[in-house]
């Protein structure tokens, strides 16, 4: 019996565990962005003093693991797992920032939902009694995404008004079986939904639905009204996609209103730094995460917030071939009280 | 989210990104191009002016303009004349330029073999392969019916 599943995709966590600590590492673009002074490092050279991009998105990730575990005055000892993942092709960045760490590890591969994708099972593991401690983290880099997914940085291309821009950074978060909150109290995985977009450069027309099935499940299965959140969510959705989820939420009865936003339309200011449809990549929900939300849930403003992550699982060569785009959200509930 | 048509949400969701400022698109392309061919055209007065014959100067040209377009290419200059310029950036030989040193560039890190000269072709290679295939074929035809 899964005694800990309701209705049709979620999960209630009976002993809910606590996010003990966290921590945002940004690029220079981010660090100018309206949330700059949430984030906990900021790095002007988005090299990081490494030979490569690569090399230096390993480093992000890796920081931002050690300094979320001296966040929660642990060592990496302690951690029982890391569950971990990021966009480059066999998620190196995190294989070779876990490599320097010696912990237990799971490799993600969930594009840009990789963050709440780790944290789900992160959750899942602690309060299933498998893990004490552990660490889930995500990176992203710019420099990284542009050459794997589209052009060389210096090719004189002008980007559409529906393209994103791939944040650069790292985020990571301690859950822990013990501890005064913020707590994960439910998690709903997504489904993959596709809706038919071709069209690389509008991932947030093509993720929308994905993070709209992940909401309305979320709401018939848990009973909650998009009212009973002080805030909803969603990863990397972008000015167009979410857009699209307000409108179409509506129509289907349920009124997100000022309670929805999504973090690749805070994370820059889409007019004054030239992003188009705004923030995207792994890093981007989780540095908003780990930045804005989860400091904010600290200081009060927000009770009981609804995170989700969305992703989108293609490749160059199989939108090359013609495919569609896969997306998925998933979403967990964080709440300062664990009842 | 089953019943959700693809083709309405596909016409739903083109509504809402914001449409192509076509307009100013077209006139900044018009500049950009211009200027880029107006210093062209400088170019090749002053080789005419040095006396040089019709096809040294045009040959002359090319090679001064390549040159400008990868200069500015490694400067990290060219690729922002393309976010304002467009095709008026990416359509004269400076972009043709540019599409070469961009990726070479950008590939140095995997090594000179696999990296600089195994990606150096990967954005120019199809004008190459259609440019120089087109070409054979027009030139075919010439001897074919010209004699």
């Amino acid at each position: 019996m899964a005694l800990k599943r309701i209705g049709n995709q979620t999960i209630k966590l009976l002993n809910p565990p606590t996010i003990l600590s966290n921590y945002s590492i940004v690029g220079p673009k981010e660090g100018q962005g309206p949330l700059k002074d949430y984030f906990d490092l900021i790095i002007e050279d988005d090299l990081w003093g490494q030979e490569s991009f690569e090399k230096a998105e390993c480093k992000f990730q890796e920081e931002a693991i050690r300094s979320a575990v001296d966040n929660a005055e642990l060592s990496l000892k302690d951690m029982d797992f890391l569950i971990a993942g990021d966009l480059l092709n066999q998620i190196v960045a995190t294989g070779y920032s876990a490599r320097e760490l010696a912990i237990p590890f799971f490799g993600l591969y969930g594009a840009c939902s990789t963050m709440t994708e780790s944290l789900s099972l992160g959750a899942m593991l602690v309060e299933g009694g498998f893990a004490d401690k552990l660490v889930c983290a995500t990176s992203s880099h710019f420099s990284t995404a542009e050459r794997q997914f589209r052009f060389p940085l210096e090719y004189a291309a002008q980007r559409t008004f529906s393209a994103k821009w791939t944040v650069t950074g790292a985020g990571a978060t301690v859950l822990s079986s013990y501890g005064s909150g913020p707590y994960i109290t439910h998690v709903t995985p997504g489904r993959i939904i596709d809706p038919g977009i071709t069209d690389a450069a509008n991932m947030g027309a093509a993720m929308a639905p994905a993070a709209m099935d992940t909401l309305i499940n979320h709401f018939q299965d848990t009973g909650f009204k998009p009212s009973d959140y002080d805030l909803i969510i969603t990863g990397d959705l972008g000015i167009v996609g979410k857009s699209i989820v307000m409108d179409m939420m509506k129509e289907k009865g349920y009124d997100l209103g000022s309670v929805y936003t999504d973090c690749g339309v805070e994370i820059f200011n889409p007019r004054a730094q030239d992003t188009h449809a705004g923030g995207s990549g792994c890093a981007c929900s989780a540095v908003v995460l780990n930045g804005y939300v989860l400091k904010e849930m600290k200081k009060g403003k927000f009770k009981r917030v609804l995170f989700m992550s969305t992703g989108a699982l293609h490749s160059p060569i199989i939108t090359q071939q013609g495919e569609s785009i896969p997306s998925i959200g998933h979403a967990i509930t964080i709440d300062i009280n664990n009842e | 989210m089953e019943n959700l048509n693809n083709n309405e949400y596909q016409k739903f969701a083109d509504k809402k990104v914001p449409k192509p400022t076509y307009l100013k698109n077209v006139i900044l392309a018009f500049l950009v191009g211009g200027a880029i061919c107006t210093i062209a055209q400088g170019v090749t007065n002053f080789l005419e002016s040095q006396g040089y014959n019709e096809d040294l100067c045009g040959m002359g040209t090319s090679i001064v303009m390549i040159f400008i377009g990868s200069l500015l290419t490694g400067l990290g200059v060219y690729d922002k004349i393309g976010k304002v310029g467009g095709a008026g950036a990416a359509v004269p030989i400076t972009g043709f330029a540019n599409s070469i040193v961009a990726p070479a560039m950008e590939f140095k890190r995997e090594g000179f073999i696999f990296g600089v000269a195994a990606k150096m072709f990967i954005i120019a290679g199809p004008v190459l392969v259609y440019g120089i295939g087109s070409s054979i074929i027009a030139g075919l035809l010439s001897i074919l019916f010209k004699g």
